[in-house]
């Protein structure tokens, strides 16, 4: 179970390129059908590197509380 | 990190264009490029070959570390609108250069050009193609155009942009992000509410 106060959210607009995946430390994203990146909220540690990456700029940083 | 063997096809991207430079017939490789993502998204419903096959994405990876501005690109270059219209106009030239392929086939001369950003053509004239048939050489100085057309505004967005930037618009990823969805869509209807592992198991069993 991850203790970072923050973690990354993935918005509606994702391409599903798959550039996050590569650069995730903890292995928490995965593209779901094609469609979008998903975010495992339980692994990922906000570090914020998929935020950087993403090409679409549609990854950005949240508090835990704010979506769980 | 663990590299696999899949991390390094960025060189046969960079191998394409030495086979395409040094003939143009070569071109006809990168039938690969297309063919490859498509089959994936309809057999397999997913985007794997952008995920973890795709060369140039990889190759512009590599080279924005070092020649990107690493910015936000603008909100328009993701939006539903903007790369389903790209994808349009892309199928639309590549229709037309499909047309000028049929017209040699039917005995128009050849033109040895390379048509870079739909507008600048390229001489050509020092491929050696005398041993194919016209038509075969006209689709690979087609195909080459469209090619090299796609790199170029790949490399242009990544220096812009982000390294990968071209992903977000690129014609093949979305594309196949469609043809995924439907096929999402597809399995939702059929599974009515259930989770996709319970429709699964339904399906198993016949139920």
């Amino acid at each position: 179970m991850a203790t970072s106060t923050r973690l990354a959210r993935v918005g509606r607009e994702c391409v599903a390129c798959g550039s996050c995946l590569r650069v995730c430390p903890k292995g928490a994203i995965r593209i779901v059908s094609g469609v979008t990146a998903q975010i495992d909220g339980n692994i990922c540690i906000g570090c914020g590197k998929c935020t950087r990456i993403c090409p679409a700029d549609v990854i950005t940083i949240v508090q835990r509380g704010a979506v769980e | 990190m663990k590299r696999n063997w899949y991390d390094y096809l960025w060189a046969a991207e960079l191998l394409y264009w030495a086979l395409g430079l040094c003939n143009i017939l070569f071109a006809w490789l990168g039938m690969f490029f297309f063919f490859i993502p498509l089959l994936m998204a309809v057999i397999g419903g997913n985007k794997v070959y952008c995920n973890r096959y795709c060369g140039r994405g990889q190759l512009l990876g590599l080279l924005g570390r070092r020649l990107s501005r690493n910015v936000p690109p603008p909100r328009f270059l993701r939006s539903y609108w903007f790369r389903g219209g790209f994808l349009a106009f892309f199928m639309v030239m590549f229709g037309l250069m499909l047309r000028s392929t049929w017209m040699v086939f039917s005995g128009a001369p050849l033109r040895q050009t390379v048509t870079l950003l739909w507008t600048f053509k390229l001489p050509w004239q020092w491929a050696e193609v005398g041993m194919v048939s016209p038509w075969i050489a006209q689709f690979a100085f087609g195909f080459f155009g469209v090619m090299m057309t796609s790199t170029v505004l790949g490399l242009f967005t990544m220096v812009l942009f982000r390294p990968r930037s071209w992903c977000v618009y690129c014609p093949m990823g979305t594309m196949t992000q469609g043809i995924c969805r439907l096929r999402q869509k597809k399995e939702d209807v059929a599974c009515g509410g259930k989770s996709k592992e319970d429709c699964r198991a339904a399906q198993n069993t016949g139920q």
